[in-house]
């Protein structure tokens, strides 16, 4: 027994120390006082102790583990949110002790009803991967069983956990692919990046460069123009390379920067090159935003700029500079200006670039210089112009400029030096004035390179040099050395004495690198006796021609990381990094993404999350029509792409033919037909929801309808096929299990009462005593008989019992506790609609009777075509009574068959015909008063015959 | 992903820190506080840093540094925007983001930063999610947590995450139920010293405020939306109805929310409302200059431009200076050379105009280049795109809404080179 703090204490403990751990304290010493209310039943103060034992249980391991069974009995908890919230705080205690409790925690959570939960399970797996690499095969089954999800709740989060632990199992994705492509615009934002940017590499690995004409005839150019005919095959896209480039477009349009940028470098990456010009739109709408966000883009759009420079062409003017830009941002900007220019445009920018070279930011003026220098590089026509402006500078006052200046035009003038020997002369002059290192070395450079044509001041400035050699930098030593070194060798009558000179001084010089040169050109250029074989070539050493230096782009080549990467940014590769992957010579398998669609899974997901929302209400004509707007609709065309090729590779599994009948398979190919269709379902699923059922209790209802065995015998009640449904799992329930069915008798004390039949089963090792319901939560009008009490139930042994349930027609769930003399579940029984009535007898004439007063509003029609294997009047009985509980009807015709029952509450009459026709088509009505039952019905006879 | 964030002020100091997987010694932001203390303004701070061992991705916003620390590859816009959406966070729920507020809420931000991300993955980051966890502090509520002692954790279990449509809460009820809307477009604009325009567009947002109860499905249509060039929305406007219709259709969230944003190229069509005749000039001899800036109405469409307000970063060169107004005032800050001249509302009639002289320091050079001036305005009732709200339809709910639609133009980045 320990003690405990009072309430006062307590919450003072609470608001003492999360400040502390919020400015960086450590309040570790409180850690025992503070775990004891990891119990506590206040929910903020539950919340703190999370944060603070998140915090300190990796420093104190033991206490931590005292708070571990608090978690273990959250996860059980029937409240989604608290299994949630208990496994959340549980996978962040960083404790290596509890590695397997962890790790069974989250495989329970993977296929937890709830979708949060199971989102939650996606949370959890990196970090106890962090913990505990050791764990990675495990880790990734529950991956690949989370991939499978269908819910846009778990997408995101799993294919983060994916990146994390496993990023280069890529063959997991095959199946989940084009779920994931539909999936994506109704999946959470953050969600939305991790899955675009995973899929941006899946789709290198999967499909072919779809510009591999053009790169191609680049390269072929120089070869010769028949092979490029021959090499030339037409490149089909991949439908699948299609969708994902169809899906992700949209997303252009998001508020997140990131997601933006996410399908750039998607576009970028994987489109064809006509297309790519979509991205470039929205990326010139990013440089709107915080300039954070500026810097990002502008470094991407400066990489992209190289490779497809007339993307970005028609936003040229959204690149100009302000003076109110950060200095980061006006070069950024500027290098992207400089990547743009081209002959049309050129004079523009470099209007552009002298407003910018009068500015106060001498960083920002010095890159302007340095950007006119690469213009007049790439664009032979206007280097003399932009030569002249440079040289214009060099008689500015601020010596940065000048310098700056300099150093741009000793590589402009190296591409025609002839021409230019008054610019030489004229920076000569320079030396005077300049202090700048960088540039008394490119003058001393250029000079002692084209001394030729300076002959006169060439000696003179070396004269000048040999005075301040002592006093210069480093880098200008070097190249005076250099200058005497050329001057010797092209005019050694004038400079001998010089040279001699400047050699002794360099001699004696602290820095080895210039001793080492000294002595180095003293040996190559003054002849001696002993001097080697090399000497006789000096002057084709020191004078040969220089190539022409190339101004480069700092962002040339980059995009061979991911660009919107961290790695892009730094242009290095950052820790975890996943190497974007070349475009295969051949494509790998497509049919490696087929995947089988059940019907049942198919009804589920057509609903899937915005069509749901509050849109369903029936009366609201807009139900349908919004429903059509998010992912639904394309849900809907790609299963039904999906599905005929199934077929084709069942029937033969030829490789070619399979591939060649996808890539004939064009866009517009889903017919009106089918949207009509699609229209239709979707109107019905809003009509059966009335009210804003959870989409939980709906996903339960759909994905367990009852299976429809062939072989069973045709009876009017399929007893012996009843569908049993899950109460309370071995394992939640301690090793109690408890199952149900609705075993359509009567139940006698109460004829408005359906009866369901609950089986117990004791796979615990020791007896359970007491069993009995309490505590029942029903919705108003639901009533409830219990059971008589099990008094004991031996280990191993299994019972059965009845009790009944009114449901008052609702297929709203019936929840209430189910309790042992130890412990508490609580529980919900939700009936399928067809279990709400009973078979009633009745006549043909009083059948047709009947439904002539049900006809308009409560007349439901729809048409279907039945399965081959349920054409026939036995199977259509039988799986029309499997779906409902309702008795035939005799009929003298036996293309209609036809059932009658009643609600069991209200006795509102229920009246079923079929009425088949050739080929299997059919026509389904339902009669009943009660129109929810009648629409939901409907559905789930549909669904019965139609699988 | 996002390991750690720490809040620094301008001055260096970390007032609050947070870890979502094992702790990182706050000594890492010694590498951040270096290049701070390197760059001249503090938005010139480079917002990605390398480290030996992790990378450092900040933002400076409201005054304050927000800073992350990640450890693995991670797409940088990714956090940029996570960090930012903090901030909004925070100036959503206290009305600013600031230190001080920031300091008075500590444990409410710490709660309301456990809550958004999840071993350094975004959790829940719509603020009508959070608000339904951790409501926002009141006067009211304040006082009866202290005489109660409960606290502002919502007691009861949230389900706005488990809605499909998270950025709504539930059961929104309203005695009066009203829906506002506020176009606001800003025109960006360059003008050279003649006053020909360099460049110029129109940034628009839609700005909405809806207060109605259930779950409303509203429909917002304009007159002429092929104006429109580009636009991105807010994630519950519905795509594929924009694309083929040209409609905004959207369930809303509860609150105040940006629905979309916009923007308007073509530059024959951004009208610019206002022109500036100026000479700065300095004389080569002696330490003179001469400053002389009128702002008159252009492109008004009728409508009385108001708020104008003229900015000008004087060169560091000036000693002082001595200038008339004739209308509005001015200021002037030595210490920054800031110029601020505040006209007010524009009058055709007389035009307002500001003329002085400037003196230079003894013995400094002419600066080379001139100021350029940044220009500030507001128009009432008038989205200058010439965007307008033709209907708003709700469906779903019974009742009937208050609507309203209010237009305002502003100048955003208007710069005039002289």
């Amino acid at each position: 027994g320990g003690f405990f703090l009072f309430d006062g204490q307590q919450s003072q403990k609470r608001s003492n120390c999360e400040p502390m751990i919020a400015r960086g304290k450590n309040a570790s010493d409180l850690f025992p006082a503070v775990v004891k209310n990891v119990a506590c039943k206040n929910i903020e103060v539950k919340k703190l102790v999370y944060v603070y034992l998140v915090r300190y249980a990796e420093e104190q391991q033991d206490l931590a583990l005292l708070s571990i069974s608090t978690f273990q009995r959250g996860l059980k908890d029937p409240n989604q949110l608290i299994r949630a919230s208990a496994l959340r705080v549980l996978s962040s205690i960083r404790v290596t002790i509890i590695v397997p409790i962890m790790m069974l925690a989250i495989k329970e959570a993977a296929s937890d009803m709830s979708p949060y939960v199971r989102k939650t399970a996606a949370h959890a797996i990196p970090k106890l991967y962090s913990l505990d690499p050791e764990q990675k095969d495990c880790l990734i089954e529950v991956i690949e069983k989370l991939l499978a999800d269908k819910t846009t709740l778990v997408a995101g989060s799993v294919v983060m956990a994916f990146e994390e632990v496993c990023p280069e199992r890529i063959d997991l994705i095959h199946k989940n692919y084009r779920k994931l492509c539909n999936l994506l615009i109704d999946v959470e934002e953050w969600g939305q990046v991790v899955i675009i940017n995973m899929l941006t590499r899946y789709a290198r690995t999967q499909f072919l460069n779809p510009n591999m004409n053009e790169d191609k005839e680049e390269k072929e150019k120089k070869k010769t123009e028949a092979t490029a005919i021959v090499k030339r095959k037409p490149y089909v896209m991949d439908p699948d390379h299609r969708l994902l480039l169809r899906n992700t477009k949209p997303l252009l349009q998001s508020r997140n920067a990131a997601v933006v940028m996410a399908v750039a470098q998607l576009y970028f990456h994987l489109a064809p090159k006509a297309e790519v010009g979509v991205i470039a739109k929205a990326l010139v709408r990013l440089m709107r935003s915080h300039s954070e966000v500026q810097y990002v883009v502008l470094q991407n759009v400066a990489t992209m700029s190289i490779k497809r420079r007339g993307m970005f062409e028609p936003y040229l003017k959204s690149f100009y500079i302000r003076s109110t830009d950060p200095t980061q941002i006006k070069v950024l900007k500027l290098e992207v200006l400089t990547n743009l220019a081209n002959e049309t445009n050129i004079s523009t920018i470099l209007r552009e670039f002298q407003t910018y070279i009068k500015s106060n930011d001498k960083d920002f003026v010095a890159a302007t210089i340095q950007a006119i220098g690469r213009c007049a590089t790439n664009i032979g026509e206007v280097r003399d112009t932009c030569l002249n402006g440079l040289v214009q500078l060099l008689s500015n006052r601020d010596e940065l400029v000048v310098a700056e200046s300099v150093v741009v035009i000793k590589k402009l003038l190296q591409m025609q030096p002839e021409q230019h020997s008054d610019i030489i002369k004229h920076m000569a002059k320079l030396t005077d004035n300049i202090q700048v290192p960088m540039a008394r070395a490119s003058i001393l450079w250029l000079i002692g390179e084209y001394c030729e044509h300076v002959p006169k001041i060439a000696p003179d400035v070396l004269r000048k040099m040999a005075k301040t050699f002592t006093n210069e930098e480093d880098i200008v030593k070097l190249q005076i050395i250099n200058l005497a070194a050329k001057l010797y060798l092209t005019n050694s009558k004038q400079t001998k004495l010089l040279t001699q000179y400047v050699l002794n001084l360099a001699k004696y010089d602290q820095n080895y690198d210039i001793r080492d040169r000294a002595r180095f050109i003293r040996q190559l250029i003054v002849p001696t006796d002993k001097s080697g074989a090399l000497s006789k070539y000096a002057k084709k050493l020191f004078l040969a021609l220089k190539p022409a230096p190339v101004l480069e782009s700092p962002f040339k080549d980059r995009d061979h990381f991911q660009l919107g990467s961290l790695s892009h940014l730094l242009n290095a590769k950052a820790g975890g990094y996943q190497v974007l992957p070349d475009w295969p010579e051949a494509a790998p398998d497509p049919s490696v993404r087929n995947v089988e669609v059940k019907e049942s899974v198919r009804a589920v997901e057509t609903v899937t999350a915005r069509d749901r929302g509050p849109l369903g209400a029936p009366q609201n004509p807009r139900g349908a029509r919004g429903a059509l707007l998010y992912s639904g609709e394309d849900v809907k065309k790609s299963e039904k792409k999906s599905k005929p090729r199934i077929g084709s590779s069942e029937s033969e599994s030829e490789e070619d033919n399979d591939s060649e009948s996808e890539s004939s398979e064009s866009e517009e190919e889903e017919s009106e037909e089918e949207s009509e269709e699609e229209t239709k379902k979707k109107k019905k699923v809003g009509n059966e929801r009335l009210e804003n059922t959870p989409c939980l209790a709906v996903h339960a209802v759909f994905t367990q309808p009852p299976p429809l065995p062939v072989s069973v015998p045709q009876t009017i009640i399929p007893s012996g096929n009843l569908k049993t449904y899950e109460l309370l799992h071995r394992i939640t329930g301690e090793g109690l299990s408890v199952e149900y069915c609705f075993s359509r008798q009567p139940f006698s004390p109460d004829p408005h009462m359906v009866a369901v039949k609950i089986q117990f089963t004791n796979s615990a090792t020791s007896e359970a005593k007491s069993l009995h319901v309490e505590d029942a939560k029903l919705q108003s009008g639901m009533r409830i008989k219990e059971f008589p009490e099990i008094e004991v139930l031996p280990a191993g042994e299994t019972v059965s019992v009845v009790m009944g349930i009114d449901f008052c027609d609702s297929t709203q769930a019936a929840n209430f506790q189910l309790c042992t003399h130890t412990r508490k579940f609580f529980v919900s029984i939700q009936p399928p609609v067809g279990e709400l009535m009973m078979p009633i007898f009745m006549t043909e004439n009083e059948f047709k009777k009947e439904q002539g007063q049900l006809m308009g509003m409560n007349e439901i029609t729809e048409k279907l075509t039945l399965e081959e294997k349920c054409q026939g009047e036995h199977a259509v009985v039988q799986r029309v009574t499997t779906a409902a509980n309702l008795s035939r009807v005799p009929c003298g015709s036996d293309k209609e068959c036809r059932f009658a029952g009643k609600t069991v509450t209200s006795g509102s009459l229920v009246l079923v015909s079929v009425v088949t026709k050739e080929d299997g088509a059919a026509q389904l009505t339902v009669n009943c008063e009660k129109m929810v039952i009648g629409t939901m019905l409907v559905k789930d006879i549909l669904q019965a015959l139609t699988q | 992903m996002i390991n750690s964030l720490f809040l620094i002020n301008p001055s260096g100091e970390m007032f609050l820190e947070k870890h979502w997987k094992s702790v990182v010694s706050r000594s890492v932001c010694d590498y951040f506080l270096e290049a701070k203390e390197k760059a001249l303004e503090p938005e010139d701070v480079p917002p990605v840093i390398h480290t030996p061992h992790h990378y450092l991705i900040s933002i400076y916003r409201d005054k304050l540094f927000f800073l992350s620390v990640i450890q693995t590859e991670v797409p940088p816009l990714f956090v940029i925007e996570f960090l930012h959406r903090v901030a909004e966070m925070i100036q959503d729920y206290f009305g600013e983001c600031s230190e001080t507020v920031v300091k008075d809420h500590m444990v409410m931000v710490y709660e309301l930063l456990e809550e958004m991300l999840d071993n350094g993955f975004p959790l829940a980051t719509e603020s009508n999610v959070l608000k339904e966890m951790i409501r926002p502090p009141t006067i009211l509520r304040s006082v009866v947590n202290t005489l109660t002692g409960t606290s502002n954790v919502g007691d009861t279990l949230l389900t706005g995450q488990l809605s499909t449509i998270p950025w709504r809460r539930a059961g929104v009820r309203y005695t009066n139920n009203e829906a506002y809307f506020d176009v606001v477009e800003e025109i960006d604009a360059i003008l050279d010293q003649s006053g020909t325009t360099v460049f110029a567009e129109i940034q628009g947002v839609v700005e909405a405020c809806v207060k109605l109860s259930g779950m409303p499905d509203l429909t917002l249509s304009f007159m002429n939306p092929r104006l429109l060039d580009d636009v991105s929305f807010h994630p519950c406007v519905r795509y594929k109805l924009w694309e083929s219709e040209r409609v905004l259709s959207f369930i809303p969230p509860d609150g105040n929310f940006t629905l979309m944003t916009y923007h308007v190229n073509a530059q024959n069509l951004v009208a610019i409302p206002v022109y500036v005749k100026q000479s700065i000039s300095f004389f080569e001899c002696g330490s003179d200059g001469r400053l002389d800036v009128t702002v008159g109405p252009k492109q008004t469409m009728g409508k009385t431009v108001e708020g104008v307000m003229v900015t000008v970063h004087l060169p560091k060169t000036i000693l002082s200076i001595n200038l008339t107004a004739t209308q509005g005032s001015y200021t002037y800050d030595n210490g920054t050379k800031l110029l601020v001249w505040d006209i007010g509302k524009l009058n055709p009639q007389k035009l307002p105009n500001l003329r002085g002289s400037l003196s230079l320091q003894a013995g400094a050079p002419k600066p080379e280049e001139n100021p350029s001036l940044n220009i500030d305005l507001k128009i009432q009732q008038l989205a200058i795109s010439g965007l307008k709200v033709n209907r708003l339809d709700m469906f779903g709910e019974k009742y009937k809404p208050f609507k309203g639609v209010k237009y305002i133009t502003k100048a955003g980045k208007f710069q005039v080179r002289t």
